[in-house]
């Protein structure tokens, strides 16, 4: 069943200074959807949140909600809530007056805000919370009350700006699975930004992936990680190998000095592409018996799978497997006419896919530094 | 992990604390002399807190002072929240620069240089108008009003700075206009600097002498240019009594808002409140 | 909202500073420079030489002053920050109090007792010692001053100094270096914001003071703030005494500005 689009984005573009932030974005949002913003810092998905919510009014383009374009409406008149990132509650009001103010801005008569407050509180599993201040919850129960204070005010559609964030591990992959329930049981649209692609994939019914300001891939979680519309794309979900190839002809493909059968056709003869593997398509075996071989340079072991680099002429790939290979061990590489996805040449072609500078500490590192400039962009983004 | 204090150092803190203490100690005492010498102490006597009370000039001046200081302190507390709101979220650099610039410069000039700048500008306004005696109520209010905001403004500012910047957005999300955001999110939220501030601009007002000094009028007088003009001449035995007075004003006061900001007192306060809130 | 609803808000405080602060002293500027009758000569300007006495005393005295507040308060606001809490704040309270007492009756307090038939004279005659001749001097004077501005000095030193981390001086010691090291090498530039604002605070009502002078000094130390004093309220001499504000006016700023680029530059020496 078709629902109805709720929201619209019709050429969107902003721009901070001489700083372009989005650039003729274009969206459709169906009611009951959980769509996902996904991309690294600065690409612009916050900026998008808040055009929608009407924190920011943008250079150019329309936002329309249920057909009526809604620029200038300003963001107490729009029937959208947020859930901010450090969650903004009123540290002045306890757990209950929080809850209700939005229903007395309202002008909601109190023993129905009594009523609606603790729905909310059984919603969100946090009965018998009433008076407790707010600097005595925990994050996790910071959260909860967050969300309840945005649903209590009964929102066509939930925009939520990084809300796991600031909280561990643990605690964001059991909020996962709430949200989830709860978005469900409401059946009321989630606009969602993130820049963790599991959480984007374990969660969303629609993923919007983006990158400086541009709109990159639109749809489901497994559309994306299977069928990525580009480099940028592959190598943001999950871990991928992309190199260059050369499509043949239809169902045939050059890479690595081999041509491999393939499921993608309607390219032109000898068109140069670029090709995604996923580490955990390849099998290996022993180089006689493989398509393509090479030297194995490092193996970590990652609990339920090992973790290999190989160098297949000079190009690094990654493979997961359950097979072990020592360091410097010559295998042959194995890849099913399925698992290949040929993609068009775009400006991101060769930036990504190669493993030869890859270790583990360095992901980590550039994980840290990315939510470090993802608070500063936000920052300036703010300041100006 | 702190170590403990020397004896000499000790020794040190009382020996200062005596030398602050001591010329106002021996004012009060001799605020209870009979005789006005300073040389003998003839026997005790509340005559000079009676002549005070009964000296209707420097009554006057009292009453003339809390005035003062009770408008003032309150035109500048509620203009200088208002401004500081305006400034923090204002984003033309400029003009929060050159505002804030200018908020600096009576802090740091000397006060006499504030005082006789704004006597000029009085007398200055004056001469074109053609009147004359404008120095006066009008004035001092003004005069107050200028030398109290710079303290609000920078009281209530850094408040700001801490203010999770999307509270406020919260509460338009929520369904507030701008305005009632103001007065349900941020008002709340700088409500105890605002009363710092208030407190703060209410005992620069009682205690400013100089500035007042050179604005003000024959006719309206504050207790501290009271004070100028009575010292002036001779030796006044009331004047003993007056500072005996503001002592002990001064120590309560101070005393009172100690215990006020004191955290575990206002955490017991707390507590017992959500007591009664539960048993209620 | 818009930036421009922003200003907006502040706009009634921008204009009263352009009316109430920035008039004023453009107003002073024009006196110092105009004389009676409204045209425009450097008389006043040139007449500043004959303070020159005058503004080098008041300079001398501020200094003095500041130094001596200094070497008082620095041990005095460390002693403060090594007790506990809970005595902290009583000490604190302590040294307020005095300052929000009108320094006048402060001045007059110290009057009292320095008189030559003052409190300390009557007690020293009482217990048979000579008589000793303290008001009227230059250092009654500048008594005046360290007694008036003292807790000035203490309390920014007092809070850059429990901002101050106990285990870097520990440190210190520990690598080797002797007290007096610790002090110039670790001390003083960690609370260098401290001292530049109690420099500051007690500087600069020292050198623009009429009161205390005029009190302690028995009109025989003259400062710049008396011969201003004394241009607007007897001798009604509004643009010499406008040029003399002014002249006090920019050496002040001067001094904070000089002070405030010693005080960063302490600061980033720190940090590098």
């Amino acid at each position: 069943m078709e629902k109805k689009t709720i929201i619209e984005l019709k050429d969107i573009s902003v721009a901070f200074g001489d700083q372009t932030v989005l650039q003729n974005l274009n969206l459709y949002i169906r009611d009951g959807e959980f769509v996902t913003l996904l991309g690294p810092s600065g690409c612009g998905k916050t900026t998008t949140l808040r055009i929608i919510a009407g924190f920011q009014e943008p250079d150019t383009g329309e936002v329309i909600f249920e057909d009526k374009c809604i620029n200038g409406v300003p963001a107490h008149e729009r029937q959208v809530n947020t859930i901010f990132q450090r969650y903004a509650l009123f540290p002045h009001l306890n757990v209950y007056d929080n809850i209700a103010f939005g229903l007395r801005i309202r002008k909601m008569p109190e023993p129905e805000i009594k009523k609606k407050v603790e729905e909310m509180l059984e919603l969100v599993d946090l009965k018998g919370f009433n008076r407790r201040s707010i600097d005595s919850l925990s994050g996790g129960q910071q959260q909860r009350i967050a969300i309840a204070r945005a649903l209590a005010v009964d929102p066509r559609v939930l925009l939520l700006d990084e809300p796991l964030g600031a909280l561990d591990l643990k605690l964001r992959k059991d909020m996962q699975v709430e949200l989830k329930a709860i978005q469900q049981r409401l059946g009321i649209t989630f606009i969602y930004v993130t820049h963790d692609q599991e959480e984007a994939l374990s969660m969303s019914d629609t993923i919007v992936v983006m990158d400086h300001g541009e709109i990159q891939h639109i749809g489901t979680p497994e559309d994306i990680y299977n069928e990525p519309a580009n480099a940028f794309v592959a190598d943001f979900i999950g871990e991928s190998n992309i190199l260059d190839g050369v499509m043949k002809k239809d169902f045939k493909i050059e890479f690595s000095g081999h041509v491999f059968d393939c499921v993608d056709k309607g390219f032109k003869e000898n068109e140069l592409v670029d090709v995604v593997i996923r580490p955990e398509d390849v099998d290996i075996t022993s180089p006689d018996k493989g398509m393509i071989s090479g030297i194995v340079t490092n193996v970590t072991f990652k609990g339920v799978h090992y973790e290999i680099i190989v160098d297949v002429k000079g190009f690094k790939w990654m493979i997961q497997t359950t097979d072990f290979a020592a360091a410097g061990d010559e295998i042959g590489l194995l890849i099913k006419p399925d698992e290949i996805h040929v993609m068009k040449k775009s400006k991101y072609s060769g930036l990504y896919g190669d493993y030869s500078s890859f270790s583990d500490e360095m992901d980590h590192i550039s994980d840290a530094e990315e939510i470090i400039v993802e608070t500063e962009v936000e920052n300036e983004e703010q300041d100006l | 992990m702190k170590k403990r204090l020397s004896v000499k150092a000790k020794v040190y803190m009382v020996l200062i604390f005596i030398l602050l203490y001591a010329p106002i100690f021996v004012l009060i005492f001799y605020s209870f002399n009979s005789s006005n010498s300073t040389s003998v102490f003839a026997g005790f006597s509340t005559r000079w807190y009676g002549e005070l009370f009964s000296d209707l000039k420097t009554m006057a001046a009292f009453k003339n002072t809390l005035v003062l200081a009770v408008l003032s302190s309150v035109i500048s507390t509620v203009l200088g929240t208002i401004a500081a709101t305006g400034l923090h979220y204002s984003r033309t650099k400029w003009y929060k620069s050159s505002v804030m610039t200018v908020t600096n410069i009576p802090m740091m000039n000397p006060d006499i240089v504030t005082g006789i700048s704004m006597m000029l500008l009085f007398v200055f306004i004056g001469m074109m108008l053609k009147l004359s005696g404008v120095l006066g109520f009008t004035t001092m209010l003004i005069a107050h009003i200028t030398f109290e905001l710079p303290y609000v403004i920078l009281n209530i500012l850094p408040r700001f700075k801490s203010m999770d910047k999307y509270l406020t957005e919260a509460a338009c999300d929520l369904g507030c206009t701008p305005v009632q955001a103001f007065f349900k999110v941020t008002l709340p939220y700088i409500k105890a600097e605002i009363l710092a501030a208030f407190i703060m601009a209410f005992t620069l007002s009682l205690d400013d002498f100089v500035i007042s000094y050179f604005v003000s009028g024959p006719e309206f007088q504050t207790l501290p240019i009271r004070i100028y003009s009575m010292t002036k001449r001779r030796v006044t035995p009331d004047m003993y009594a007056l500072s005996a007075i503001i002592f002990v004003a001064v120590f309560i006061l101070l005393l009172l808002t100690n215990i006020a900001q004191d955290e575990d007192f206002r955490e017991r306060l707390k507590k017992r409140r959500e007591r009664r809130s539960k048993t209620a | 909202m818009k930036n421009r609803t922003y200003n907006g808000i502040s706009a009634p405080y921008a204009l009263w500073c352009v009316v109430f602060i920035v008039a004023p002293l453009a107003i002073v500027a024009y006196y110092a420079f105009t004389d009676k009758t409204g045209a425009f000569t450097w008389d006043n300007i040139s007449g500043l030489s004959m303070y020159a006495d005058t503004i080098a005393r008041s300079v001398y005295f501020g200094i003095i002053a500041t130094i001596i507040c200094l070497i008082i308060a620095y041990p005095l606001a460390y002693c403060f920050a090594k007790t506990k809490v809970s005595t902290q704040k009583i000490l604190v309270m302590l040294i307020m109090v005095p300052m929000w007492m009108n320094f006048l009756l402060r001045t007059y307090a110290i009057m009292v007792l320095f008189e030559d038939t003052g409190i300390i004279n009557n007690i020293l005659a009482a217990i048979g010692l000579p008589h000793i001749h303290i008001i009227n001097t230059s250092g009654a004077v500048i008594f005046g001053m360290v007694y008036n501005y003292l807790p000035f000095m203490v309390l920014p030193l007092y809070t850059s100094m429990t901002k101050l981390d106990g285990k870097l001086i520990e440190a210190a010691r520990d690598l080797g270096a002797t007290g007096f090291q610790t002090l110039r090498d670790v001390m003083i530039p960690l609370t260098s914001a401290g001292i530049v604002s109690g420099i500051t605070m007690v500087f600069v009502p020292s050198v623009s003071t009429f009161y205390i002078s005029q009190k302690l000094g028995g009109g025989k130390y003259t400062l710049i703030g008396d011969v201003i004093e004394m241009q607007f309220q007897t001798a009604y001499n509004y643009n010499l005494g406008a040029s003399i504000s002014l002249l006090l006016m920019v050496f002040i700023l001067f001094c904070l500005f000089v002070m405030n680029r010693f005080g960063d530059t302490e600061e980033g020496g720190v940090v590098a």
